[in-house]
């Protein structure tokens, strides 16, 4: 008669990362295996904290739209557009409708280059390195637009109280859609091979499965929420000029790793037509207000990254420094709903699977 | 995929030019707006200090007494917040990066100084 501990497999704990040739950030997962079966995953972040929450008690309410946009390099600009959404609303600063335009068209710009980058990396993750060339082939494109507009690469530097520092001239908006919608057609050539291809679908397809229930009992945002069915965008709340333009938030129902990299390939699509919108609706006039006085009162700004849904909470005392200053990243929040995912799955897809949500370290610990 | 697909695509990637440049010998051109590197015409600065004040991360010193102006360059983030608040405007933004350095120093300009020989 063999005994429980006999039959029960054996488990072994398998470190993953700080260091893995998928992550370019550090998060540490200790994976708890049963033969080739991961049955439970524990967490460990803090290898990158900065503390740049703490920069409020030396930094002036105006500097730290710079420290804001320098939270992440790739969600910058909307980091710095939360930063400053929160600011405004403390003081009741009107920005101008250009501005606000100006905004939702940068915006749009980061989400396509966000995704589009996303996308090549989650090529690499299977293996499939040519797919991850053509997609940083076509993000540098955007780059180049993004570049020439604002002056930044990566850190586009546009926003600040009250509005933007640039403008871009009409004509040049003109031109910079017709480029736009040349760069559309060529993403195709990627996308297609996500949707379509068969190897792609056979390391996506019923891979890292979150639930419906499970997405909303753990507070799952963004493409990860999305991809499980429900549709919630903080876009939709109608801050800059959301409000004036039209879409609705892209679902899929699969609740895999192949429907949050749907969501994310259309959404590329979406980006595209909300920045010509934009472009289209975009009126003449001033792109900043002037800013006087200090912020005294607290706000919780909630803005969509191409992550997801980020919270910056500012709290204001009158004086030229902020009295708190907190940020809840889409990553931060993304964590527990990755580890239900992983759950369940084998060993080599956890790296499919961590890079679904999109995992940006350096924001989860600010 | 069928094999004609196949061929046409690896046909017009033949005959397309490389995405990459051969650096260095092709360089990446930069535009009208990139933010490189402050530059400073030091005959039309009035040693106002406002740059300094704005400088969100302290890189630059002006020293009012000594007539001089100098930057720290590895503290110094582009971020062009010194060019805005410029009365003067004797304060730019070159559009190339500032280029690789061996040691950490300050470079100071001085208003005025005998020109070398």
């Amino acid at each position: 008669m063999s005994t429980a501990a006999e039959t029960k497999p054996k488990r072994t704990i398998i470190p993953f990362g700080p260091q893995h040739p998928v992550l370019p950030e550090p998060i540490h997962l200790d994976l708890v295996l049963e033969d080739e079966k991961v049955v439970e995953v524990i967490p460990s972040i803090g290898f990158i904290h900065r503390g740049l929450e703490k920069l409020v008690e030396i930094k002036d309410f105006q500097e730290m739209t710079y420290v804001a946009e320098r939270i992440c390099g790739i969600c910058s600009c909307i980091h710095g557009h939360s930063y400053c959404e929160a600011i405004e609303n403390i003081m009741n600063i009107i920005v101008p409708e250009r501005a606000k335009y100006l905004r939702v068209f940068w915006d749009e710009l980061s989400r396509i280059h966000s995704h589009i980058l996303w996308a090549g990396l989650f090529a690499d993750s299977f293996g499939f390195e040519s797919l991850f060339m053509h997609s940083w082939r076509i993000r540098e494109r955007i780059i180049d637009i993004v570049e020439e507009t604002t002056g930044g690469r990566v850190i586009f530097g546009y926003c600040k109280i009250g509005g933007t520092r640039r403008d871009i001239a009409n004509d040049r908006l003109k031109s910079v859609v017709t480029e736009l919608k040349a760069i559309e057609k060529e993403c195709h050539s990627i996308t297609e091979v996500f949707a379509k291809d068969y190897s792609v679908k056979k390391r996506t397809k019923g891979i890292g499965m979150l639930s419906k229930d499970d997405a909303v009992k753990l507070g799952a945002v963004g493409p990860m929420m999305r991809a499980s069915g429900i549709a919630s965008d903080a876009r939709k709340l109608g801050y800059a000029a959301y409000g004036n333009l039209k879409w609705e938030p892209i679902t899929e129902s699969g609740c895999d790793c192949h429907a949050r990299l749907m969501v994310r390939c259309r959404e590329i699509y979406q980006a595209f037509d909300l920045a010509y919108q934009a472009a289209d609706k975009m009126p003449d006039g001033p792109i900043e207000t002037k800013v006087t006085g200090n912020p005294t009162g607290e706000f919780a700004a909630r803005l969509e990254q191409p992550r997801g849904e980020v919270i910056y909470y500012v709290k204001g005392n009158g004086t030229k420094n902020l009295a708190r200053f907190r940020v809840r990243t889409p990553t931060f929040a993304n964590i527990p709903p990755l580890l239900k995912a992983l759950e369940g799955c084998e060993l080599p897809d956890v790296p499919v699977i961590v890079l679904t949500i999109d995992p940006c370290i350096s924001c989860a610990e600010r | 995929m069928s094999l004609m697909k196949i061929a046409g695509l690896v046909s017009s990637w033949a005959l397309r030019k490389p995405a990459t440049r051969l650096y260095p010998f092709v360089k990446r051109e930069t535009f009208p707006h990139t933010r490189g590197h402050i530059e400073i015409d030091i005959a039309k600065c009035t040693f106002c200090t406002l740059c300094e004040k704005k400088c969100p991360t302290d890189a630059i010193a002006v020293d009012r007494a000594a007539k001089t102006w100098s930057i720290d360059r590895l503290r110094c983030i582009s971020c062009n917040a010194c060019v805005e608040a410029c009365p003067r405007k004797c304060l730019s933004m070159a559009n190339s990066y500032s280029p690789a350095m061996l040691e950490h120093g300050i470079q100071s300009f001085v208003q005025n100084a005998p020109a070398e020989k």
